[in-house]
């Protein structure tokens, strides 16, 4: 036996698979007039409650919502989000620190899309792993509530990055926890410069009108022709 | 961690290109990684080398690039190499630059085959 060596070229993207299974969702949820907005953030940032809120507002408002909504364990998420009785799907990750293309489209198999305006999917907390997988949404929230502190945009460049809107949330404990607002948003704008930034507490109420004011357009199924 | 799921990914691309090829085992692949591929080089080689076990890829050598982030400063109309992704400011002019041209890479950019032939004596 005698070996040899010679070198092939590849020229992919590891995750290309992923990609494309991305771009399809994305055409489905256009094809079907489904506006489809993620959420990202740590473990306790407020993604669930500012959900239920979401959920029951538009609900109120007359538009069809419905949730996909990923953890490492338990259903608890989806039991709190139906409260607002949008239909809500748990995804179960089991060790999987992330939601990817995949999971997306397995989860949405029963359901009929052109029956919905609104589709939210709440990541797995998480700010590292989630960065490098599209879902296929439109439109990604990245949530940081105040207690994190101003500098998390900096020690997680790379998802902010890949976001569209950051939201800071729990704006209430601001004060309490000496939260430094201006120096939140400059790193902010530092990581992700022109991001578009959101503040509100889905506790005090303060902020929500606004945050539904700049989704509700990106929602509308008129508005999205 | 989701280095594994991605070291994951490259095996099997590496092997149906082997396949593919005809080749029977990788020597090494050569792999982009831009500073805002959300991937930490450390951690992908360290569950690349576990995850290589028992596959035709065992023993391949993984040749990482690294690739810096450009941006495009719409000021100085100039495309320029930033050192920190914690501060995406053109270092001509210090003003925050939108625009990414190149950093986000998680590429497989080739593969060394070894062949292996029949030498009849």
């Amino acid at each position: 036996m005698r070996s040899s060596a010679r070198i092939v070229e590849v020229r992919q993207n590891v995750l290309k698979q992923n990609d494309l299974l991305a771009r399809e969702l994305r055409q489905r949820f256009d094809d079907a007039g489904v506006a489809v907005i993620s959420m990202v953030s740590t473990p306790g940032a407020g993604k669930t409650a500012l959900l239920e809120q979401t959920l029951t507002r538009m609900r109120n408002e007359g538009l069809k919502v419905a949730a996909l909504v990923g953890d490492l364990a338990t259903e608890n998420d989806a039991k709190r989000l139906a409260r607002s009785n949008a239909p809500v799907k748990q995804i179960v990750t089991g060790t999987v620190c992330h939601l990817d293309a995949q999971m997306v489209q397995r989860a949405l198999d029963e359901w009929a899309l052109a029956d919905l305006d609104v589709l939210f999917i709440e990541n797995v907390g998480n700010l590292v792993c989630p960065s490098s997988y599209d879902l296929g949404e439109q439109l990604r929230l990245v949530l940081m509530s105040v207690t994190e502190g101003e500098d998390k945009p900096l020690k997680y460049p790379t998802i902010f990055n890949t976001a569209d809107v950051a939201v800071i949330t729990k704006m209430d404990l601001a004060e309490a926890v000496d939260f430094d607002l201006e120096a939140a948003r400059q790193n902010i704008q530092a990581v992700r410069p022109g991001m578009q930034i959101l503040e509100l507490s889905v506790k005090s109420g303060a902020g929500v009108d606004g945050y539904l004011d700049f989704l509700n357009p990106r929602v509308r199924r008129d508005a999205l022709v | 961690m989701h280095e594994l799921s991605i070291a994951l990914s490259m095996i099997e691309m590496a092997s149906e290109e082997a396949a593919r090829h005809g080749a029977g085992r990788v020597n090494a692949l050569h792999l982009k990684l831009g500073q805002l591929s959300g991937v930490v080089k450390e951690a992908l080689t360290f569950s690349f080398e576990i995850a290589c076990d028992g596959t035709p890829l065992e023993g391949a050598q993984l040749v990482i690039e690294d690739v810096p982030v450009v941006i495009h400063c719409v000021h100085c109309e100039t495309l320029e190499v930033i050192e920190s992704i914690q501060d995406l400011r053109c270092p001509r002019c210090g003003e925050l630059a939108p625009e990414i041209i190149q950093g986000r890479e998680l590429e497989l950019v080739s593969l060394e085959l070894a062949e292996l032939e029949e030498v009849t004596i």
